[in-house]
């Protein structure tokens, strides 16, 4: 027989929320003890002056500020358009397809439409197209899931990819100059299309659709009907078609909304702040997100404080780059390894680790 | 005309780290973990490489000095050393912890890939060259010479024998995968774990060390295909990024294959054609096409995944516990 193993372990019950709080920060905390030794490692600075870094290229300057609000609301703007498909144990990891067809849609409206309409109509029809765009992208790999079963993480994967090309296709027809094999800034002269600037500030716009955002599908999964089906068709498919939900229906509702939003997304990259159109607009952020909104616990408040903590970390990390001439991958890396500790504290909320008693006998 | 005896060794170069991808990925799926990570792997797997090249290549006086044994033996073992670290990461995380295997893989993805460029551009910064690039040519004429007589036998030394040893390699370990997955026990016994844990278990299956075994040498394996990419396609050039979305055309292959190693040979030269392909297309003056045709393996996958799904055929099916963790004492 096999040896019996040293640990014993056991599914726990439901911790209350301050141990679990405490496991998930002890874990944050590890990590970034090791992010700094491996810091240290390359760039030979103490711990302190590396954070101190880190802090700087977030929110050293105004400028700089602003610039991680808008990754940050970006960032969980694509998260929570992701959340109601995980809610419901749908892996779609092709939020980044959805929101560069977004992207897509909108830079259509722009350039064909740009001077033939007047700009409040025109932004109407960009907002449709942006939707329309991400929704029909939410909704294929929906409707073959709920109809004949199709994996969906691989479904989802491959039209990533299929938007890319698309993309790539449009941007060399729309190309300016000809030959550049890229876009460049959209209606530049006319600003047709651009979104409208608050209070003259570039970024404030989508960081208020996100926060509005935020607070909406905050209440969608908890208070609504919709959020509740959501929560049980992801417990278990049998128990909700058993208590009279329309599994198929939730499944491709909620697609086509994840969809949508993700569109939105795309909307405000490219009309909000970018006003351009490239293949990597969003920038793995579809992915990143995947992992956002699963350390939160698919809680939309939760999701502002992981976002953050990646956001802040990246700009630090691409900080840290510039200052001691490393290369800018470095964020990825300090990233992954954030991601490994908690992505392992999990398992010690969920599980309890006990060594065996020495006086049951082993074989 | 199309001119296939040049198209076709140029589709085969390009097949060869997918088969090498996708192999690793078909031992790993077939134990039930879904390694979204192998991208990462690939990137670590040819990054490991060529940092071992690189020293190796520094430590000696000049290139005649070279012995083909080191030369090739170090960048392999550093490379599939790598990538063993990476699969261990995946196992420990997956399997010993119970993460999520999507979230999990993906981190690792970000991961393997800043790894990879991190130290891709550290090394260009220790060169001090002038193009963002590495040039490990000595080392690569080890990986990517052809049997002599390719030269002397016209197309069908062209098309059939003027690749690296890797190239062949990577047929043999998809074929070998192939009969152990079908004709042996242990092949038998993986193919259990990945339907059902529970019933391995029950079985008198080490679910736990059929996993890491799978995961872990499906990482080595995959590992070997950035290898091949750096040191044989691309002549011991590493460049950042250069390798692309070739870990996602893989783990595309896997279900183009539906989880067969053997069909993946000739599999992953079709993608390797598809991917090259629009080179070969005359678009005239409308550039534009070209991308819609660098779609084409994205298409056909998505197509294959669906016709798969109608059909229902039992053998066609993913591994049905794919994805789940396993916890032997949850019912």
């Amino acid at each position: 027989m096999n040896k019996q193993s040293l640990f014993h372990i056991a599914k726990r019950g439901t911790l209350p929320w301050y141990i679990s709080a405490a496991i998930r920060g002890c874990a944050i905390l590890f990590a970034l003890i090791v992010c700094a030794l491996v810091t240290m490692f390359m760039t030979g600075e103490n711990p302190i002056s590396i954070y101190g870094t880190i802090f700087h290229g977030a929110f050293g300057t105004v400028r700089k500020t602003w610039v991680t609000f808008q990754n940050l609301a970006v960032l969980l703007g694509i998260s929570l358009a992701v959340t109601p498909a995980f809610k419901m144990r749908f892996w779609n990891i092709g939020a980044e397809g959805q929101v560069l067809i977004g992207c897509l849609a909108t830079a259509a409206c722009m350039i064909c439409l740009g001077d033939k309409l007047p700009n409040g109509l025109l932004i109407l029809i960009m907002i449709v197209a942006a939707i329309a765009a991400g929704a029909l992208w939410g909704f294929l790999p929906a409707f073959f899931k709920a109809r004949w079963n199709t994996n969906e993480t691989l479904f989802t994967l491959m039209m990533n990819y299929i938007a890319t090309q698309l993309a790539a296709y449009y941007i060399i027809v729309w190309e300016v100059p000809k030959g550049a094999g890229k876009i460049g800034i959209i209606n530049q002269n006319t600003n047709a299309g651009w979104l409208p600037q608050i209070a003259g500030k570039q970024y404030l716009l989508t960081i208020l659709v996100v926060a509005v955002m935020t607070v909406l599908t905050y209440i969608y999964l908890k208070y609504s009907k919709h959020g509740y089906e959501i929560a049980v068709v992801g417990e278990s498919q049998r128990t909700a078609s058993y208590a009279g939900i329309k599994v198929e229906r939730v499944i491709i509702r909620t697609m086509v909304l994840s969809g949508a939003m993700c569109g939105l997304m795309g909307l405000l990259l490219t009309a909000g702040t970018d006003h351009t159109l490239t293949t990597t607009i969003v920038g793995g952020r579809g992915f990143t997100a995947v992992m956002v909104s699963w350390m939160a616990k698919f809680n939309p408040i939760m999701m502002i404080f992981t976002s953050l903590l990646l956001v802040v970390l990246s700009r630090g990390a691409s900080e840290i780059s510039s200052v001691f001439g490393l290369n800018h991958s470095f964020a990825d890396i300090l990233t992954g390894i954030i991601l490994f500790f908690i992505i392992g504290s999990e398992f010690f909320i969920n599980y309890k680790v006990s060594l065996r008693k020495a006086g049951k006998k082993e074989a | 005309m199309f001119d296939f005896a040049s198209f076709l060794p140029r589709a085969v170069m390009q097949g060869i780290p997918l088969l090498y991808g996708s192999t690793g990925e078909i031992l790993t799926e077939k134990s039930g973990n879904l390694n979204l990570g192998i991208p990462g792997v690939m990137y670590v797997g040819g990054i490991c490489g060529v940092i071992g090249a690189f020293f190796y290549e520094q430590s000696v006086a000049s290139a005649a000095e070279m012995s083909a044994v080191l030369a090739i033996g170090i960048p392999m073992l550093a490379s599939l050393l790598g990538s063993l670290i990476m699969g261990l990461i995946y196992c420990l995380l997956t399997v010993t912890l119970r993460a999520n295997q999507n979230v999990t893989g993906l981190a690792l993805t970000t991961f393997g890939v800043g790894i990879g460029n991190f130290f891709g551009g550290s090394l260009i910064k220790l060169t001090g060259s002038e193009v963002p690039s590495i040039a490990l040519s000595a080392t690569s004429a080890y990986f990517s010479k052809s049997l002599p007589i390719a030269e002397t036998t016209g197309w069908f030394g062209q098309v059939f024998l003027s690749y690296g040893f890797l190239a062949y390699l990577a047929i043999i370990i998809a074929l070998l995968s192939s009969y152990f997955l079908k004709h042996t026990r242990t092949g038998l016994h993986l193919r259990a774990v990945g339907e059902s844990a529970a019933t391995a278990d029950a079985a008198g299956i080490n679910v736990t060390k059929y996993k890491y075994m799978a995961t872990c040498i499906g990482s080595m394996i995959a590992g070997l295909g950035g290898l091949y990419y750096v040191m044989d396609y691309a002549c011991g050039v590493w460049s950042n990024n250069a390798f692309g979305d070739r870990g996602w055309l893989a783990i595309a292959l896997v279900i183009f294959t539906i989880w067969r190693p053997n069909v993946s040979v000739l599999a992953s030269i079709l993608f390797g054609g598809f991917y090259i392909l629009y080179l070969y297309i005359p678009t005239g003056t409308e550039l534009s096409i070209k991308e819609l045709y660098k779609m084409l393996p994205y298409v056909v996958t998505l197509v294959v995944l669906i016709v798969v799904s109608l059909r229902k055929k039992r053998e066609d099916q993913p591994p049905a516990s794919l994805g789940l963790a396993y916890f032997r004492e949850e019912r």
